[in-house]
């Protein structure tokens, strides 16, 4: 069926109860991902768009906790899955790609033992159909000779030769869903290019579905399909990529865009929002930007804002909801 | 154009061989580094010069050298000389604000640091009245300069590493990525006072950034460097336009656009080669569409092209022509 999504997210919010009160690190966050499809998650640093991630794969460090809402993963909810369950569900129903492809990959196992490790515990195979299993995977995300390669160890490969063994290793099982967070950053721009366009392929060759976790609004404009825009914990806008950051509707998101330097032209002076995100332990009352909002009214301060549809996408914020007054 | 700072034929060479003991057991030979290449630039004054390039090419280093906490190996940087005669005075600003400010020292006492030490001030009265003005320059408010630097965000904390810059009065600053740890909305703030800084204090920089459209921003000339080299070196907006270097060329079209995201390209193959065994002839031939048996051999010159870009690459010369020689005769 295909209107089952792959991954639905409904009202999660995610608590860390802590001595001095709880606090909360993500409050109403609805999201779908459709199958072949990459959902881009934006924030700035703190707006808990990697919590969304490990939340997700049900990788919240103690005390963090669901609080409320649910996960479904094609039809079935995890979220109260027990640790041993969740282990079965990650890798094979879940993929994950992380920041630093250095620190995700063991550094005394040959790359092709990593991956013949994690082939053999989700799918039944032998040594050898895993083997040339790996030896797919390796041919797939494009590594060159991989025959060669797959005895090599993790130092023996470049920053982003590195990160495609990773999205080998994440594809393993053939997942459902991969969450991919920052899976760029830490590359140069040449070898970012190269990264974004084979999980651009493989997400339409193999239909699996993205959650795509970054800061970077130029991934997000080359990559994702829908991008869902976070700010303290909350959902401020979600739509079609191409909506989203060229005509956004709400004023962080407008903010955000107008202070990145554009590439096609030169700004005197670049927007900016003043002030910076509040922390986890003092968001304001209402809706959570409208200290640094120049549109806010007083139900801004007054009344937390709802994710509502509005044309091709949603958004958090009174202004497009009937006023500020 | 008046230079404020010109570089010559600038080599850094560093020393990575092996312990003395694993040379000896294990035959290891010496391994140089050739980090800085022999580059030339100069930076106009008031204005504002880029470096450009991928991890590893080596505009970390240039700075270092600019300001002396590398000694060159070969060649010479000369500052133009100030208005009292001296030569014009710099101070760097650093990538990361967790890690470049004291976390034991109050806001004021990292401020007043050069100038103590530098004895600009005579009383405490004095160094006191300046940290609140310089504090208040770049946005801050007086008062903090009596916490630590762990109760500021990352943004404010590179406030205070440019408050700290300034502090001496420097006509030149070497900004090494000074916002590449920053989230975009606080990014814009930090580029916005430094370009207004710039204006009201008669500031020049050298900008080390990998960020094209932070560079485009910030810039009136970029020189893009891979290897330890500058391929190319242009106006800002003639490189934006009319890229020569085939790895300018590649680097713009691989940066991802937000206005007009290409998305069915082909993303160009390879990565950059190791530093310590740099490919012969121009360093950027086994990646290079255009290489040819001449790439693999020979170094390129550095040619000046009639709009004032510099490039070096063979493929360029020869399509120039008689106009590029022209030019530089």
């Amino acid at each position: 069926m295909p209107d089952i999504p792959v991954l639905e997210v409904r009202d999660l919010r995610v608590e860390f109860p802590g001595r001095y009160g709880t606090l909360t690190a993500l409050d109403g966050v609805s999201l779908h991902i459709q199958a072949g499809e990459i959902l881009g998650v934006v924030g700035e640093s703190g707006a808990g768009k990697s919590m969304t991630g490990l939340a997700v794969q049900g990788l919240l460090e103690p005390p963090g906790r669901i609080a409320e809402g649910e996960i479904w993963l094609s039809g079935r909810r995890i979220d109260q899955l027990s640790n041993r369950q969740m282990e079965k569900v990650r890798g094979r129903e879940i993929g994950a790609i992380f920041q630093d492809p250095l620190t995700s990959l063991n550094p005394l196992f040959s790359v092709g033992s990593q991956l013949t490790e994690t082939i053999r515990l989700h799918l039944d195979m032998n040594r050898k159909e895993a083997r040339a299993h790996a030896m797919d995977l390796l041919r797939q995300v494009g590594i060159p000779a991989p025959e060669d390669r797959i005895d090599h160890y993790p130092h023996q490969f470049s920053g982003g030769m590195r990160q495609r063994v990773v999205i080998a290793l994440a594809l393993a099982a053939h997942p459902k869903l991969i969450v991919a967070d920052e899976p760029t950053t830490a590359l140069d721009v040449s070898v970012q290019a190269q990264i974004i366009a084979l999980l651009r392929r493989l997400c339409d060759d193999l239909g699996t579905a993205v959650m795509l976790v970054t800061h970077d609004m130029g991934v997000i404009a080359e990559t994702a399909d829908r991008v869902a825009v976070m700010y303290a914990g909350r959902l401020t806008e979600v739509g079609p990529a191409r909506d989203v950051l060229r005509r956004p509707s709400h004023p962080y998101t407008r903010g955000l865009m107008g202070s990145i330097p554009a590439l096609g032209r030169r700004v005197e002076v670049l927007t900016q929002i003043d002030g910076s995100m509040p922390r986890l332990d003092a968001i304001p009352s209402g809706c959570a930007f409208n200290p640094r909002c120049q549109d806010a009214g007083p139900r801004c301060r007054r009344e937390r804002p709802d994710l509502i549809e509005t044309g091709s996408g949603a958004s958090a914020c009174w202004l497009v909801q009937g006023g500020v007054e | 154009m008046i230079a404020a700072l010109k570089v010559h034929k600038l080599t850094r060479v560093f020393d990575v061989s092996a312990p003395w003991l694993n040379r000896v057991i294990e035959r290891k030979p010496r391994q140089y580094l050739q980090a800085v290449d022999d580059i030339s630039f100069e930076v106009p004054a008031g204005g504002c010069l880029s470096l450009v390039g991928e991890s590893g090419c080596g505009k970390s280093t240039v700075a270092r050298l600019v300001t002396g906490l590398y000694a060159p190996s070969r060649g010479q940087i000369a500052f133009a000389d100030d208005i009292d005669g001296a030569p014009l005075s710099a101070q760097m600003i650093f990538q990361d604000p967790y890690a470049s400010l004291n976390p034991r020292w109050r806001v004021r006492d990292v401020i007043a640091e050069p100038l103590r030490e530098m004895r600009l001030r005579e009383t405490e009265a004095e160094i006191r009245a300046r940290v609140d003005e310089l504090l208040l320059t770049v946005g801050l408010s007086p008062g903090d300069g009596a916490k630590f630097p762990h109760e500021f965000s990352g943004g404010q904390r590179q406030r205070i590493s440019i408050a700290r810059a300034l502090a001496t009065e420097p006509r030149f600053l070497v900004c090494d990525e000074p916002t590449s740890a920053l989230d975009v909305s606080v990014q814009a703030q930090i580029l916005n006072l430094m370009r207004r800084l710039q204006d009201e204090l008669g500031l020049t920089y050298l900008f080390i950034s990998h960020d094209l459209s932070v560079v485009r921003h910030m810039s009136d000339r970029i020189a893009v460097m891979y290897l330890g080299r500058i391929l190319e070196e242009a106006e800002t907006e003639i490189l934006f336009e009319t890229p020569r270097h085939p790895y300018t060329r590649l680097l713009l079209e691989t940066i991802p656009n937000i206005e007009n995201p290409r998305r069915a390209r082909e993303a160009a193959e390879g990565e950059v080669p190791s530093p310590l065994n740099p490919p012969t002839g121009c360093t950027f031939h086994p990646r290079c569409p255009l290489a040819d048996s001449r790439c693999r051999i020979e170094r390129p010159k550095m040619l000046m092209l009639a709009d004032g870009t510099r490039v070096a690459c063979h493929r360029v010369a020869e399509a120039e022509g008689n106009s590029g020689r022209e030019a530089r005769a």
